[in-house]
C-alpha cells in the first residue's frame, strides 16, 4: 500500500506538469486551430527567467512576476510576428512556423542565459510529509494546488466574463464571432498571452522540483501534447484528465512494470484509447463539412 | 523548352536526374558528394512522406521508426543473425511495411491531429526498442554496420554511394511520379480534398490509405538502410522524434504535394546547418528564424509558392 | 543589440578566414548543443580559451593555431559530415573531436582513413580499444570508474548493491562497463532501475528498490539532471544506505542542484580537478587543475567542470606533440603523441605506449564524498 501511494503522488506531481502544458495547447488551439509547438518553451521561460532574475538579487516573488510578463510578451510577439502574417496557411504550415519558433527560443535561451541546469528553493520547505507511509513534497502539493486554481480560474474566465465568452465564441465559430462584432485577432492574440502565462506559471512552480535547463521544453511539448490529444483536443478538462493520465501511467508504469518501458506503456495506452475513442476521451465528434 | 519539359510527367524526374548528373563536375572535395549522398537519402524518404502527406493528406509524426527499422535492419542482420546486407535491407524493408500495414489499419482512421500523435507515439515506441534492446542493437551508443556487399562488390566510398543514392532517388522519384499519375493516386487526391465526398464516390478510402502509408514506410526504411550503410553505424538518433520531425519539416518546406519540393526541402534542410554553423551559438536562432520566414512567404512550401509566382509571371 | 552582436560575429569570422595567417589548424567536432550540451559545451569554451593563450603567448614554434569548431548536435551522422568537413574541406592537421562515444565511433574511421591524428573526448572503453593507430583518448574510462567505486564499497563490506542507471547514451554505456567487473569485487547486483534522460520524478524506482530487501548500497550512472533528481527523492523517501555516482556528475553544480542537504554523505568517483584546491601542496597535479579551474572559472563564469578537462588536456597533449615534431606533420606529430609521457594534465599523469592509447591508471580518479554541500577526499 505504501508503495501504491507513493506511486500515486509520483503520477500526481509529472502529471500535473503535463496538464499545465496540455491546457497551454487546448487554449492556442481552440482559438486559432494553431497546434503550438513552442507551448514547452514558455515553461522552459518561467524557470529560467526566473532563476536568472533571482540571481541577479531580484526577490523570488519578483523574478517569478518578471518571468511571467516576459513569458506573456514573448507570446504576443510569436502570434504578431510568426502566426499572425501567416494567416490563412494550411495547419501543418502552421505547425512548422511554431516549431521553427521553439527552435528560435531555444537558441536565444541558450544564448542569453546558458545550457546548465538550475534550480531555485521550493516555496514551502524541503521536509517531506509522511502519508501513509509514503512521503510527498510541500511543492508537489503547491504543483497539484496551483494546476487545480488555474483550471478553475480559466473555467471562470471562460463562463463567467464578456472576454472569455468571446474567446468561447472565436473558438466554436470564428466567421460568426466576426460576425457578432468580436475582434477575433486580439482574441486570437490574447489566448496567445494566456497560454504563455500559464505556461509560464507552470515553469516556475515545477522548476524546484524538475530543474530547468533552456532546452526542457521539446519533451513537455511531446508530453503535453499526447495529454491534450488523449484528454480530446480542444477540450480543457479533458487536457487536464489527459495529462493526469499520462503522469500516472509513467509511475505506475515504472513501479509495476519496467521503468525501461515506461513511456512506451504511457503511449500504448494513448493508442489503444484512440483506437476506440478516435476523438480523445472527452473530444466530440466532428462531422467533415463537404 | 524547360517549362514544357517540366509539365511532363516525367519532367521532374530528369531535372531530377540531370542534377546528380551534373553536381559532381563542379564539386571541389568528397565534402561536397557526402553532403549530397545525405540530401538524396533524405529525399527518399522525403519523396515517400510527401506522397502520405501532400497527396493522402495524411499527417505522420513517426516515419523516423520506419527510416530506424531499415537503418537497424542492415546492422542487426548480419551482425547477430549472419544474414548478408543486401538481404538485411530487404528484409528490413519489407519488416517496415508490414508493420505500416498492420498499425496503419486501426490508425489510419484517426484523422488531423489524432492521426498525428498516434503515429508519434507508433514512432518513439520502436525508438524505444532500439534504445532498451541493447543485445541487439548497442542500446543508446548504437553500433557498426558491416559494409554492403553485392556480389563480391563491396560498396564503399563516397564516389560509390553517390551513384548509389543518386540513382535510387530517381527511381523513388519516377515510382512517385507514375503512381500519381495512375487511379491510385486520383483517388489519393479525392481522399485529400474530402475523406466523406471520396466515401460517398465509392471510392475504398481506408484501403488506399493503407496502401500510400505502407509504400511511404518502404522508402523511409530504405531511406534508413542506406544511411546506416553508408554511415557505417547506427544509433537510436536515427530512428529518433526529432528526426520524424524533420522529415516532416522537410517536406513541408519544400511544399507538400511536390516530388521536386521533397528534395528541395530535403537539400535545405541539410545543407542549412551545414551554411549556418559559422554562426556557432547563434546557429540554432537563425535555423528557426529562417524556418518561420519560409514558411511566412511561402506558406504552400518552397516549389510549390515559387510555382506559382513565376506562373503568375509568365501567363 | 543581437543582430549587431550577430553581424559583428560573421564580419569578424569572415575576416578572420581572409586575413589569418593561420599555419597550423586544429579541427574540432564537439556535441556543444543537444543532449549532451554538458560535455561539448565545457569542451568547446576551454579549446577557445587556450588556443587564444596559446596564440597570444607566440604559438606553437612560432606558427599560430587556428580552431575550427563545428556542433554536431549529439548526432553521430553530423558528427561524421563535420568531420569529412574538417579533413577533405578545412584541411585540418589534427582533430580534438568527439564529445560522445557515439559521435567519436563515428569519426575515428575517418581519421584512420585519411591518417589525421585524433584525440578524442569519449567516456567509453571502445573508443581508445582496440587501439587505432591515429586515435587517442583523454578522458577516463567508464570502467576506471566503475573500479573506483567497486574498491570503494569493497573497503566498506559493500556485496549487495542496486543499481538505478539513466538510459541515456552515459548512463547505459558506464552500467553495462561496470557490470563486466563487478564478479571481480564479489559484488552482486540484486535489483536494476532506469529512467530517461529527461525524467522529473524518480521516486517510483527508488521505492521499488526500498521495497528490495539485503541492498546494502545504491549505484546511479548517469549524468545531468537526473542524478541531482535521484539524489533528492532518495532523501524524500528516506532511503539511508550509502548513494554512489557516476563520474558524470563530477560538477560543483551537482551539489547545488541536488540540494546540500540531501548530497550528504553521497560518494563519488572525480578527476582531482574538483577538489583542486584541497590537494596537498606536494601533490605534482595540483598546479595544472588550480590553474585550469581559475582561468575557466574567470573567462567563463561558470563552476568547472571535469569535461572541459578532458578537453584541456588534449589540447595539450596535441600541442606539446606538436612543439616536439617541429610543425605539424601529421605522421610524426601522431608518433609523438604516441610518446607523451609523464604529462600532469587534470585528468592525472599521462604515460601513452603504441598499445595504450590512454595512458591513465586508476590513481587518477579520487574518490569523493559531500559533506556539508563541499567535496572531500576519501583515504
Amino acid at each position: 500500500m505504501p508503495e501504491f501511494l507513493q506511486f500515486l503522488f509520483s503520477g500526481l506531481t509529472i502529471g500535473a506538469i503535463y496538464a499545465l502544458v496540455a491546457l497551454g495547447f487546448t487554449l492556442i488551439y481552440n482559438a486559432s486551430d494553431v497546434i503550438n509547438f513552442a507551448q514547452g518553451e514558455f515553461v522552459m521561460l518561467g524557470g529560467m527567467v526566473t532563476f536568472f532574475a533571482a540571481a541577479a538579487g531580484v526577490p523570488l516573488p519578483l523574478a517569478a512576476l518578471l518571468a511571467i510578463v516576459v513569458a506573456v510578451a514573448v507570446g504576443l510577439l510569436l502570434h504578431r510576428f510568426a502566426i499572425e502574417p501567416a494567416r490563412g496557411a494550411s495547419a501543418v504550415t502552421l505547425i512548422i512556423i511554431t516549431i521553427g519558433a521553439s527552435i528560435l527560443l531555444r537558441g536565444v535561451a541558450a544564448v542569453v542565459f546558458d545550457k546548465n541546469f538550475h534550480s531555485f528553493p521550493p516555496f514551502a520547505g524541503t521536509t517531506p510529509w509522511n502519508v501513509g507511509g509514503a512521503t510527498i513534497l510541500p511543492q508537489s502539493v503547491i504543483v497539484l494546488l496551483g494546476a487545480g486554481i488555474i483550471v478553475v480560474a480559466m473555467w471562470a474566465l471562460m463562463s463567467m466574463t464578456l472576454i472569455g465568452k468571446a474567446m468561447v465564441a472565436t473558438a466554436a465559430n470564428k466567421l460568426a464571432a466576426q460576425l457578432t462584432g468580436i475582434n477575433t485577432r486580439a482574441i486570437i492574440g490574447l489566448s496567445f498571452a494566456v497560454s504563455a502565462a500559464i505556461g509560464a506559471i507552470g515553469g516556475i512552480l515545477v522548476t524546484p522540483i524538475t530543474l530547468t535547463s533552456y532546452d526542457v521544453g521539446t519533451l513537455l511539448a511531446l508530453k503535453g501534447f499526447a495529454a491534450a490529444m488523449l484528454g480530446g483536443m480542444g477540450h480543457p478538462f479533458g487536457a487536464v484528465v489527459g495529462g493526469l493520465i499520462v503522469g500516472l501511467l509513467e509511475s505506475f508504469g515504472a513501479g509495476y512494470i519496467s521503468s525501461a518501458y515506461k513511456d512506451a506503456i504511457a503511449f500504448i495506452v494513448i493508442l489503444a484509447v484512440l483506437f476506440f475513442m478516435p476523438n480523445g476521451l472527452f473530444g466530440k465528434a466532428s462531422a467533415e463539412r463537404v | 523548352m524547360m517549362a514544357a519539359l517540366l509539365q511532363s510527367r516525367y519532367g521532374i524526374v530528369l531535372l531530377i536526374a540531370a542534377g546528380i548528373v551534373l553536381i559532381p563536375l563542379v564539386t571541389p572535395s568528397t565534402f561536397y558528394l557526402r553532403v549530397a549522398i545525405l540530401v538524396y537519402i533524405f529525399s527518399i524518404a522525403v519523396v515517400g512522406l510527401n506522397l502520405l502527406m501532400g497527396f493522402a493528406g495524411q499527417v505522420s509524426l513517426g516515419h523516423a521508426g520506419f527510416f530506424g527499422i531499415g537503418a537497424y535492419a542492415v546492422a542487426v542482420g548480419p551482425t547477430h543473425f549472419g544474414i548478408p546486407s543486401w538481404a538485411s535491407l530487404l528484409i528490413g524493408v519489407a519488416l517496415a511495411g508490414l508493420i505500416a500495414y498492420v498499425v496503419g489499419r486501426p490508425i489510419l482512421k484517426l484523422r488531423g491531429h489524432y492521426l498525428a500523435v498516434a503515429t508519434l507515439g507508433m514512432g518513439i515506441l520502436i525508438a524505444m526498442v532500439f534504445t532498451n534492446e541493447a543485445r541487439f542493437t548497442g542500446g543508446p551508443d548504437g553500433m557498426p554496420v558491416p559494409r554492403l556487399v553485392l556480389f563480391d562488390w563491396v560498396v564503399r566510398g563516397v564516389t560509390t554511394w553517390y551513384w548509389v543514392s543518386g540513382v535510387s532517388l530517381v527511381i523513388a522519384a519516377a515510382i512517385a511520379v507514375n503512381l500519381i499519375a495512375s487511379p491510385t493516386g486520383r483517388a489519393l487526391r479525392a481522399i485529400h480534398d474530402s475523406e466523406t465526398a471520396s466515401h460517398v464516390l465509392g471510392i475504398d478510402v481506408a484501403r488506399y490509405k493503407l496502401v500510400v502509408f505502407v509504400i511511404s514506410a518502404v522508402y523511409a526504411a530504405v531511406a534508413g538502410a542506406y544511411l546506416a550503410l553508408f554511415d557505417a553505424l547506427v544509433t537510436p538518433v536515427t530512428a529518433g522524434f526529432l528526426r520524424s520531425i524533420e522529415f516532416v519539416t522537410m517536406a513541408v518546406l519544400g511544399g507538400l504535394g511536390s516530388i521536386l519540393g521533397s528534395v528541395v526541402g530535403a537539400a535545405v534542410l541539410v545543407v542549412l546547418p551545414q551554411m549556418l554553423t559559422v554562426f556557432h551559438d547563434y546557429e540554432h536562432i537563425a535555423l528557426g528564424a529562417i524556418m518561420i520566414v519560409f514558411m511566412i512567404f511561402l506558406p504552400a512550401g518552397i516549389v510549390p509558392s515559387l510555382g506559382r509566382l513565376f506562373g503568375r509571371k509568365f501567363s | 543589440m543581437r543582430v549587431l552582436r550577430l553581424a559583428t560575429a560573421a564580419a569578424a569570422l569572415l575576416i578572420s578566414a581572409t586575413f589569418a595567417q593561420a599555419q597550423i589548424k586544429i579541427g574540432s567536432v564537439l556535441s556543444v548543443t543537444g543532449p549532451a550540451s554538458f560535455l561539448g559545451d565545457p569542451e568547446k569554451k576551454t579549446l577557445e580559451m587556450y588556443v587564444a593563450d596559446i596564440n597570444a603567448k607566440g604559438g606553437i614554434n612560432g606558427k599560430k593555431i587556428e580552431l575550427i569548431v563545428y556542433d554536431d548536435g549529439g548526432d553521430p551522422n553530423n558528427a561524421r559530415t563535420f568531420a569529412t568537413r574538417l579533413i577533405e574541406q578545412d584541411k585540418v592537421d589534427a582533430l580534438l573531436a568527439g564529445s560522445t562515444t557515439a559521435t567519436t565511433m563515428a569519426i575515428i574511421p575517418l581519421a584512420e582513413e585519411a591518417g589525421v591524428p585524433l584525440i578524442n573526448f569519449a567516456g567509453a572503453v571502445q573508443a581508445v580499444s582496440p587501439v587505432k593507430k591515429w586515435n587517442f583518448k583523454t578522458p577516463h574510462t567508464d570502467l576506471m570508474a566503475c573500479e573506483k567505486i567497486f574498491e570503494d564499497m569493497k573497503k566498506r563490506n559493500i556485496t549487495k548493491i542496486a543499481i538505478i542507471a539513466g538510459a541515456d547514451a552515459f548512463g547505459k554505456s558506464m552500467r553495462d562497463q561496470c557490470m563486466t567487473v563487478i564478479g571481480k569485487y564479489g559484488i552482486e547486483v540484486l535489483h536494476e532501475e532506469t529512467y530517461q534522460p529527461r525524467d522529473n520524478d524518480m521516486t517510483a524506482q527508488l521505492t521499488n528498490i526500498k521495497g528490495k530487501p539485503g541492498v546494502q548500497a545504491v549505484l546511479n550512472p548517469g549524468f545531468g539532471q537526473g542524478p541531482a533528481i535521484v539524489t533528492r527523492n532518495y532523501k524524500q523517501l528516506g532511503i539511508n544506505v550509502p548513494l554512489y555516482h557516476g563520474h558524470g556528475v563530477a560538477s560543483k553544480s551537482f551539489i547545488e542542484l541536488a540540494t546540500p542537504a540531501a548530497a550528504e554523505g553521497v560518494r563519488l568517483p572525480a578527476a582531482a580537478l574538483l577538489v583542486a584546491e584541497k590537494l596537498p601542496d606536494s601533490d605534482p597535479q595540483k598546479k595544472v587543475v588550480v590553474d585550469y579551474k581559475k582561468t575557466y572559472e574567470a573567462k567563463t563564469g561558470q563552476p568547472v567542470s571535469g569535461f572541459g578537462g578532458h578537453a584541456y588536456d588534449g589540447l595539450m597533449i596535441l600541442v606539446e606533440a606538436m612543439k616536439r615534431a617541429g610543425g605539424a606533420d601529421k605522421a610524426k606529430v601522431r608518433d609523438e603523441i604516441e610518446k607523451t609521457k609523464g604529462f600532469w594534465g587534470t585528468g592525472g599523469v599521462v604515460n601513452m605506449k603504441p598499445d595504450d592509447h590512454l595512458g591513465l591508471d586508476l590513481s587518477a580518479f579520487k574518490m569523493l564524498e559531500i559533506k556539508n554541500g563541499d567535496w572531500t577526499i576519501v583515504n
